[in-house]
């Protein structure tokens, strides 16, 4: 472990302030799964750990009927699901809550830690980018609002400009006959990193696919959203062709790496394969039908 | 599932709970990681970034500058070595190579090999004064497999090495006529007339198959705190399979007499053969000379995996026989194991191994023992013989596919039988061979029926020998009627319970009578490693010795008691002592009166028995392999051993659950991942996939008690033969659920998958 | 130069103030400065589970929290399990069971199973597998872990006396 110093907030300007006096090697710990990984290691420089634990609006679950879910940064997976309201509302947050890492890391585990750290084989950033959350950001300009979708910007990197830290995550409700589903590929079934994950969410009017998103993770910099996977499946009703179709602009759009964890020619294919399986559960959970996340 | 055992006993074969087992439920058991001594330093390693460098310089002075940091050593603290061969039980090894794998000379061998190590008075003060030691290095190229290593002009990694003509294992002979580049050695067995052998059959099949490097993966990393001492004795505290090895390596690298060495064996997490070579322990050692204060050393996760022994990735090439009823004429293998940076792979096992369960007339392996710039292997499990007999009963199950013959009635039909001589020319005795095929015809498991798409069913035999070697016990009789029991075995998965119950048949006495107790080096006569599925055969030998010991002591004492003739007095299996006019001591009794009649009692032994009996395993396996990701899922395990005597079967079936999980972990997903230069890609167990509980399901077995005549329990050695069968029959299983014949293992879903797809 | 910091903390029910390293994880501060051993180390990056201990309750990896993060935390760890003099279900069933081999990764499987049968007191097998899919044993195969686990909730359900 490198000598770092650590300090624990109680409040939002608290924190912003200890991170701004940090300068850029003072990080935010929160479930602290990647980071201690990386100061022990000495994968990136760490002088100072700024716990946002003691922060209220950091460790919030609130899921409010009809007003969508405000999920504290730091909120831990095991807290999420164990959570009714998160399980029968947002159960594609779900699927990727109770697969990151083993019950232990569950324990401490959380989706801002997940996005900040900004791998792109996150387990938690796709299906957050498919129901369109946005990350409630702090700092010291004060707050602004950026979506799932746009934070990360490369491997490790991310919009927070010195200073600036994730407070919560903000779901918007789920639409009446929507649903999601995320799913990852490992070789083993647990503790490993994702080879490929997929989170696909639809939503359905009259029979149609009015709205469509596909995102695929560990095969591209970043978590990516297959735009032409969306335009397949929108104005049609869900069909073996239209899934086809996704599935095939998944396999188009991703760029994925050849490395120890997987090779360029299986994540192109597990991309299509995932693709498929989670629209497939998607329209399940739309029309209602339980698709279960975890034992 | 247990066949009924063929004597009754009282005690061997019943499940009492283990002596150390209250201690290691309630986080009280004193592992090697464990120890704490006042004044104790903090002892961690350099490793070469590289894979194959001259060390050109080590500047340690900013490294001593460092406040806490009180040493740095390099190689030139130890001794200097001189070749010589060394024994270490499962494998051997030279003095110069033991040290230089030690802490390296003037080359780095391997990605992660030991250049210097440092003592501080706070862990975290050592650790950032790693980074403070200068090496500077001049890279050279990696030799990274068999392949690369044995072609023609190939760099040699021992320039002045020579390929050596083995003259049977472990026995070297002179230098070969066939000069290959990083050939340490070749080895020949051969039987009968392979010629003819081929020349007689009908069908012959020639296959080639590889497997990647697997690590033992104990969950405690090695450990180990030295003591030196202003009067130069040595006193050392870890982990290890074998105190006494422990103590002889120690004593060669250091140059110390033994009588200047205790090693005190920890609890141990965990060792598969992996525990028995140096790697820390002399540096913690010169590292407290140079201090005056107790160093100690732990690894790091990723040290234990670049920085010890795993066990070869192999390269082997099987050619078999048959006439078309199946009967096996001949079976020829060419086998090269990665032996790592220095000799020492478990080839010979490989070839002695993978033939073993069948009757074949003309046999031949030629097994070469291939350097190459990774970790210097060491035993795991069976050392060897899954890779060979990977190779071995994928060929066959190729074969009855051909031969339109049952898989298993294939092997039935070629089983070896008392009297079958192995291709090292010894011929069985008292095997469980076909029984265990009978009992794997008649499971439940092989007579179920496989339903559903995309799943397989995979059969497959294994044979490991056992091992025999030196052990010593002491036990003493307490007034109370219990018995100190006093061993030198290490105990790394229950063996001071399936020694006491061993000693507590031949007392006729309770198993909670028997106090059973792991010494250190000075407290014992020597007893080798706890490893070659050795201990409840040999050590269980000698506490019978000294159990019978005791009887005559016990006897004469009654006799002199009761004031009668020594031969009129019997010792009955009951614990009784029985005598003329009905006179009687039970035990207990027996013991109240002996520090009044003469003082204690005692019985020691110390035994070197001869008769191991050979193991022999079936696995059952049933797969599913999802069509569109290549992922294997095991549905179902059975697996069947002739394990002799089950002493205590929960350990019993313990071990073969253990081994066949271990298996699946090689046939799966477990392996060495290098990059072209030879730097080790996964050394963390995220990335080094070991099952999880979600990866198996339950392990089903099936004991089949033949018991070794060669013991005076019946018992046989059953820890390492499970590893053996599981390689084989996952591919078995995948072929039959997906047709395709996978030819290296693992066959993690990103080699498989590209078999599935179609070509591109 | 690493500084030294005050932790005020509760271990297995009792007041605990230690002073410790400010880069300690829990794990290091449990062994090396409180030496409760009883906590394994493993890989020492989360991915082994012989270091479970429980923080408020909940079950985490002891290597993957800092100490300085316990401060006015309960911290539960194997040595604490037992209620006075008398082992809980699970550790009786992992003796009764030989549900242990090297023992190394047994106090992080009880604190594990432990965790799992205050959540769910009657778990299925399937459960108990997906509960203990981050805790590695390399010597049982788990087989008999499973079994112990699945006796134990039933013996904690069967009534008392």
């Amino acid at each position: 472990m490198q000598d770092l110093r650590y300090a624990r907030a109680s409040s939002v300007a608290e924190a912003a302030r200890l991170l701004a006096d940090g300068g850029p090697t003072a990080r935010v710990l929160a479930g602290g799964t990647d980071v201690i990984v990386q100061a022990r290691e000495r994968t990136r420089q760490i002088t100072l750990f700024v716990d946002i634990k003691g922060i209220p609006e950091a460790v919030d679950l609130r899921a409010a009927n009809g007003e969508g879910l405000t999920l504290g940064a730091a909120t831990p997976c095991h807290q999420i699901y164990g959570d009714a309201a998160v399980t029968s509302s947002y159960p594609a947050l779900i699927d990727a809550a109770s697969l990151i890492g083993g019950t232990a890391i569950q324990g401490r585990a959380s989706f801002g830690g997940n996005l900040c750290n900004s791998s792109p084989a996150a387990d938690g950033v796709p299906p957050l980018i498919a129901l369109g959350a946005s990350a409630l950001i702090a700092g010291p300009g004060g707050e602004r609002r950026v979506p799932v979708a746009r934070f990360t910007t490369g491997p490790g990197q991310n919009v927070l400009e010195e200073g600036e830290f994730v407070v919560a995550l903000e779901v918007p409700a789920p639409a009446p006959a929507s649903g999601a589903r995320f799913l990852r590929f490992i070789p083993r079934n647990e503790m490993d990193i994702a080879v490929v994950n997929v989170a696909s969410s639809l939503r359905f009017d009259g029979g149609e696919v009015v709205e469509a998103c596909v995102v695929v993770g560990a095969a591209a910099p970043t978590a990516l959203v297959v735009e032409a996977a969306g335009e397949a499946l929108v104005g049609s009703p869900l069909s073996e062709e239209s899934i086809a179709a996704a599935a095939a602009a998944a396999r188009d759009a991703v760029r994925p790496i050849d490395d120890m964890r997987g090779s360029i020619r299986q994540r192109r294919h597990l991309a299509g394969v995932l693709t498929e399986r989670t629209l497939r559960d998607a329209a399940r959970r739309a029309r209602g039908e339980e698709v279960v996340s975890h034992p | 599932m247990v066949a009924p055992a063929k004597k009754p006993y009282r005690v061997v074969g019943s499940r009492p709970v283990r002596p150390d087992g209250t201690d290691k439920v309630t986080g009280r058991a004193n592992y090697g990681a464990d120890i704490r001594l006042p004044g104790m330093l903090y002892g961690r390693v350099l490793r070469s970034p590289h894979a194959h460098a001259r060390i050109v310089r080590i500047d340690a002075a900013k490294a001593l500058a460092l406040p806490g940091v009180k040493a740095v050593i390099t190689q030139a603290d130890f001794p200097a070595a001189e070749d010589a061969i060394t024994d270490l039980g499962e494998t051997a090894s030279n003095l110069k190579w033991l040290v230089d794998n030690v802490l390296a000379s003037d080359r780095a061998l391997y990605h992660g090999h030991a250049v210097a190590a440092l003592a501080a008075t706070d862990p975290h003060v050592a650790e950032d004064a790693l980074a403070l030691i200068e090496v500077e290095y001049e890279e050279l190229p990696p030799v990274l497999s068999v392949h690369e290593a044995m072609a023609e002009g190939a760099p040699r990694v021992h320039p002045n090495m020579h390929t050596v003509e083995m003259l049977a294992r472990f026995s070297p002979g002179p230098r070969s006529e066939h000069d290959i580049p990083n050939a340490a050695s070749h080895l020949r067995l051969e039987i009968g007339d392979l010629d003819q052998g081929f020349a007689e059959a009908e069908v012959v099949i020639e296959r080639e198959y590889e497997t990647g490097t697997a690590h033992q993966g104990y969950i405690e990393p090695h450990n180990g705190t030295a003591l030196w001492n202003e009067s130069g004795e040595l006193t050392v505290w870890l982990s290890t399979q074998g105190p006494f090895m422990m103590r002889d390596q120690l004593a060669r690298v250091l140059k110390l007499p033994v009588s200047k060495i205790r090693v005190i064996p920890m609890e141990i997490g965990g060792g598969f053969g992996g525990k028995i070579p140096v790697y820390m322990e002399p540096m913690a050692a010169v590292l407290s000379k140079k201090t005056g204060r107790p160093v100690k050393m732990i690894m790091q996760r990723d040290e234990v995996l670049f920085g010890t022994g795993p066990t070869s990735a192999t390269y082997v090439r099987v050619k078999l026989g048959a006439k078309r009823d199946g009967t096996l004429t001949a079976a020829e293998a060419y086998l090269a194991y990665e032996a790592g940076a220095y000799p020492g792979s478990p080839v010979g096992a490989g070839g002695m191994c993978m033939f073993s369960p069948y009757s074949v007339p003309n046999q031949r392996a030629d097994c070469y023992d291939v350097i190459v710039n990774k970790p210097k292997v060491s035993a795991y499990r069976a050392p060897g013989a899954p890779a060979g007999s990977f190779a071995m009963e994928s060929t066959l199950d190729e074969l009855a596919e051909q031969l339109d013959i049952d898989p298993l009635e294939l092997r039935q039909r070629n089983a070896a039988v008392d009297g079958t001589r192995r291709i090292d020319g010894a011929a069985f005795q008292s095997i469980g061979n076909e029984a265990v095929m009978r009992a794997a015809a008649e499971s439940p498991h092989w007579n179920s029926e496989l339903q559903g798409e995309n799943r397989g069913r995979g059969i497959a035999m294994g044979y490991w020998g056992n091992g025999g070697l030196e052990s010593s016990a002491y036990a003493t009789v307490n007034r109370d009627g219990t018995v100190g029991l006093v061993l030198g075995s290490v105990d790394i998965g229950g063996q001071r319970a399936a020694l006491a119950m061993q000693i507590a048949e031949t007392l006729g006495i309770d198993y909670e009578q028997v106090k059973p107790i792991v010494v250190d080096t000075d407290s014992i006569g020597f007893t080798a490693v706890t490893g070659g599925s050795r201990t409840t055969f040999a050590t269980g030998w000698a506490v019978h010795e000294a159990g019978l010991e005791i009887r005559r002591e016990l006897e004469a004492r009654a006799a002199r008691i009761w004031e009668v003739d020594a031969s009129l007095v019997h010792y009955d299996d009951d614990g009784v002592i029985r005598g003329p006019e009905d006179r009687s001591f039970t035990f207990r009794e027996i013991a109240g009166q002996l520090h009044r009649t003469g003082g204690t009692v005692q019985g020691k032994a110390d035994v070197m028995p001869e008769g191991t009996g050979p193991a022999f395993a079936c696995h059952i396996v049933d797969v599913e392999v999802d069509p569109d990701t290549a992922k294997v899922e095991v549905l179902r395990y059975t697996a069947i051993q002739d394990v002799g005597t089950a002493i205590h079967p929960d350990y019993v079936e313990g071990q073969i659950q253990g081994g066949a999980v271990q298996g699946i972990g090689m046939a799966l997903t477990e392996e060495y991942v290098y990059d072209d230069q030879g730097r080790l890609r996964n050394a963390s167990l995220l990335d080094y996939r070991m099952p999880t509980t979600l990866d198996v399901p339950q392990i089903d077995t099936i004991l089949v008690e033949e018991p070794n005549p060669g013991h005076p329990y019946g018992v046989r050695g059953v820890g390492e033969v499970p590893i053996v069968p599981p390689l084989a029959a996952v591919a078995n299983a995948i072929h039959q659920a997906t047709g395709v014949r996978t030819r290296r293992l693992p066959a993690s879903p990103r080699v498989l998958l590209e078999e599935l797809l179609p070509e591109e | 130069m690493s500084s030294r910091i005050i932790i005020s903390t509760e271990i297995n029910g009792e007041p605990a103030e230690f002073l410790s390293d400010e880069r300690d994880s829990l794990l290091e501060a449990l062994r090396d400065r409180l030496g409760l051993m009883g906590t394994k180390e493993g890989c020492n990056n989360g991915n082994c589970g012989a270091c479970a201990v429980l923080l408020d309750g909940r079950l985490v990896n002891a290597c993957l929290v800092m100490a300085a993060e316990v401060e006015g935390s309960q911290v539960t760890t194997v040595e604490g399990l037992a209620e006075q003099d008398r082992l809980i279900p699970v550790q009786e069933t992992f003796l009764e069971r030989g549900a242990l081999q090297c023992g190394i990764c047994t106090p992080g499987f009880l604190v594990a199973a432990h965790a799992l049968l205050q959540e769910h007191p009657r778990p299925t097998e399937e459960q108990v597998r997906y509960w203990l899919a981050g805790n590695l044993c390399r010597c049982t195969g788990y087989d008999k872990i499973i079994t112990a686990v699945l006796d134990a909730a039933e013996r904690a359900d069967a009534p008392s006396g």
